[in-house]
């Protein structure tokens, strides 16, 4: 990268350049290597600046709804802001599945729509739509670019905002026009921005009450999410619960911020966490919420949730305090910061925690329950969980691990223990189908030289299974493992507890032969169809290091995921199996 | 309960509409709105009644000020304020002696005839919201023709303003 580029000055009062000429600049300047898009009209002018230039890769995706999830997946893997550009109407619109699952996630991504030409904008103009209008629920800001002027500020806020306090993504909408309007090149340092400051540092009395909670905590327990990682904090998480002593829970998103093999960890919580997370949940007397949002999957029944408990709540997000449930102290600010504010004042203190003994106790009774064991005959179908358990133990927990939605989520979630932060990249929020493919592309591009697996099932994979031929173009060595049990899984469980076992529409019927499906993509296809053949399989896939393989595992179709917390229910009222 | 906020945001198109859709996603309607321009032509100021509890009102103000384009947001339920709405009143009257009752009512409200032609009149009346439905009230023996409501207007008592960098 020449200083030239760098330099935030004009060049030269004389040089003018064109909006596709300053959308590359800008892409520079933000120091951005790797762009996920698919071309169009309204785009075309963007496309070929790209085509002569190469400081910024262009990964061309078969589907927009590809290029955002590929950019999240890039984005949540590298803490990274990801990048996607796509054309205007439909390149939009498909786009906004992803938009909205980062939305969910909190995962920064800058979405760069193609937009008609401003004189046009209104007019029902071929691939026109209101793009600003459609996104504007589900992202964490939106902006049409209606002057080449107006645009390097733009784009510096769209980073800045994406990427700053709770992540989230940014869609900035650029008239075709406008990347054909000359001017001279500057980049504004400041984004300017007197309307968002987003609070970072916990106020000291807030602090100080926390620490008094904790003080008298006879049954703590610590719930940490998504926010813990998204602030870079797993080494503060780490700490603070190795000097308290506590016991610690992740949500889905959080898995990764404390290592998930640690004594301390008491595995996931929620609607398919652990017995002993949910029990150590519900009997807590308190509780210390970390970057988490009191989602309806990890509170089952709001009115029994944590009954006994004083709950402290960190968010750099003061509207995520208390909007589910009623908190006791509410610390706003960035996990890194207060934690690190936590620590140094526990170990300022002489003041020993109270002995939580008894606590542990009782914890390690109910995990003696073992919630997420299965059993595997080696004659009898392949149980999904096995496969997992395989895969964990053949990478040594040390894959980055993307996912699809449904059981096959929840059990990776149970049973790959993640030991480091950013490893596990799956759909929480949102819960999108077709998620795991285009992600564990970004992850792949992000880290060319480690092991990306992705989790899938038959039934989500086929929602984004385009994308295997992005793969071939560049590529990429990604390990599917698809767990075909023939059923949307999670649905047909639904069906099983709640719809006295009518499968409707659940079942997947004329499904393609994966293995073929992969070869004709240039792929290599194993399937495998006995439990004796998952552990060698597995072994020779992951040694076939520059190849994608596609492992299509046939599963036991009947195989339920457990624990559950049924909706309404509370965190003692769970299903074991 | 029924509450009113002020809020600056950027003047700036769409600003309005995210504002909006943040309460129409909540399934919370807004009673009433009024916004312009501020002195700084950069800043809008919107003066918004909506009907909630706590918890919900605290949501809502928290959300507002998450928008990227809201600068400073305050419930002024909570403060010592003051409101005014304007409200523009049609009304047909039948003969003369009704044109003094009029006059009457627009003594004891401080209204004011505006417009008047052999079949209408119609008057302006500052108030707040209460005395403004007074006001219509005590007309309400006429055809009313037609009622344009401003919506009220508000600001705290005393030296305090709203300025960019209040913080909730």
């Amino acid at each position: 990268m020449s200083t030239e580029l760098l330099s935030s000055q004009p060049d030269s009062d004389t040089e003018l350049l064109t909006g596709a000429e300053i959308f590359i600049r800008c892409l520079v300047e933000e120091r951005v290597s790797t762009v996920f898009g698919y071309p169009g009209g309204a785009v075309l002018h963007i496309y070929d600046e790209l085509h002569k230039q190469r400081e910024v890769d262009h990964i061309l995706v078969r589907h927009e709804q590809g290029a955002t999830h590929a950019a999240e997946g890039y984005a949540k893997s590298t803490g990274k802001v990801g990048v996607a550009l796509v054309t205007s109407g439909p390149g939009a619109t498909n786009a906004v599945t992803g938009i909205a699952d980062a939305y969910m996630d909190s995962v920064p991504i800058v979405v760069f729509t193609g937009q008609v030409r401003t004189a046009l904008i209104g007019n029902d103009a071929f691939q026109e739509v209101d793009t600003v209008g459609i996104t504007r629920p589900c992202v964490k800001h939106n902006i049409l670019v209606k002057t080449v002027e107006e645009m390097p500020l733009a784009i510096r806020r769209a980073f800045h905002i994406a990427s700053t306090g709770r992540p989230g993504p940014v869609v900035v909408d650029l008239p075709k026009d406008v990347t054909e309007q000359k001017m001279p090149f500057a980049y504004p340092e400041n984004p300017h921005l007197r309307s968002y400051q987003p609070t970072t540092v916990g106020h000291a009395g807030q602090i100080k009450r926390a620490i008094k909670l904790l003080e008298k905590a006879e049954r703590p327990i610590i719930y940490s999410g998504g926010g813990v990682i998204s602030s870079n904090a797993h080494e503060e998480l780490t700490e603070f619960t190795r000097l308290t002593g506590f016991p610690i829970t992740n949500t889905l998103m959080g898995l990764g911020a404390f290592p998930g093999t640690d004594p301390q960890f008491v595995q996931m919580l929620g609607m398919h966490g652990s017995y002993e997370a949910n029990m150590a949940m519900h009997h807590s007397d308190t509780l210390i919420a970390v970057g988490a949002r009191f989602d309806d999957r990890i509170t089952g029944n709001l009115e029994k949730f944590c009954p006994y408990a004083k709950v402290i709540h960190i968010d750099i997000d003061p509207s995520s305090i208390s909007k589910n449930f009623p908190v006791h102290v509410p610390v706003v600010g960035d996990a890194k910061h207060v934690l690190r504010a936590m620590i140094d004042d526990l170990k300022q203190r002489e003041r020993a925690l109270p002995d939580i003994s008894a606590w542990w106790d009782q914890i390690h009774e109910w995990a003696k329950k073992d919630s997420f064991a299965y059993k595997q005959e080696m004659d009898a179908d392949i149980k999904p969980q096995y496969v997992l358990d395989a895969l964990y133990r053949l990478t040594e927990g040390e894959a980055f691990v993307t996912s699809d939605v449904g059981q096959h989520q929840m059990w990776v979630a149970q049973l790959y223990k993640f030991n480091k932060p950013r490893r596990w990249i799956n759909s929480g929020g949102l819960g999108t189908m077709g998620f795991g493919l285009p992600a564990a592309m970004g992850v792949q591009l992000a880290h060319p030289d480690s092991l990306v697996c992705c989790v899938t099932g038959e039934a989500s994979i086929q929602m984004c299974i385009q994308e295997l031929s992005t793969c071939r173009q560049y590529g990429l060595p990604i390990k599917v493992i698809n767990l075909n049990n023939r059923y949307m899984g999670m649905v047909r469980q639904w069906q099983d507890f709640f719809y006295d076992s009518r499968y409707a529409m659940s079942y997947m019927e004329a499904l393609p032969d994966f293995v073929k499906l992969a070869e004709s993509y240039g792929h290599v296809g194993v399937k495998v169809e006995q439990a004796k053949d998952v552990e060698p399989t597995l072994k020779e896939v992951l040694a076939m290091k520059d190849r994608l393989v596609f492992v299509d595992v046939v599963t036991d179709p009947r195989e339920n995921v457990f624990p559950m917390i049924a909706p309404g229910a509370a965190h003692n009222e769970m299903i074991l199996s | 309960m029924r509450r009113i906020l002020a809020v600056l945001l950027e003047n700036e198109a769409g600003a309005l509409s995210r504002v909006a859709n943040l309460f129409s996603a909540r399934g919370i309607n807004i009673d009433s709105l009024a916004v312009t321009p501020t002195s700084d032509e950069t800043l809008s100021r919107m003066t918004l009644v909506t009907y909630g509890d706590d918890r919900i009102l605290e949501q809502i103000t928290k959300q507002l000020h998450k928008l990227v384009d809201v600068v400073t947001v305050m419930d002024l339920t909570a403060k010592e304020h003051m409101e005014r709405e304007l409200a523009l009143i049609k009304v047909r009257f039948e003969n003369a002696e009704d044109v003094d009752e009029l006059q009457q009512v627009n003594k004891v409200y401080g209204g004011r005839i505006a417009d008047a032609n052999e079949l209408c009149y119609t008057s302006e009346v500052v108030g707040t919201s209460g005395e403004i439905e007074d006001y219509i009230t005590a007309l309400s023996a006429h055809e009313i023709v037609e009622v344009v409501r401003s919506g009220p207007l508000g600001i705290r008592r005393g030296e305090k303003a709203l300025e960019i960098g209040h913080h909730l």
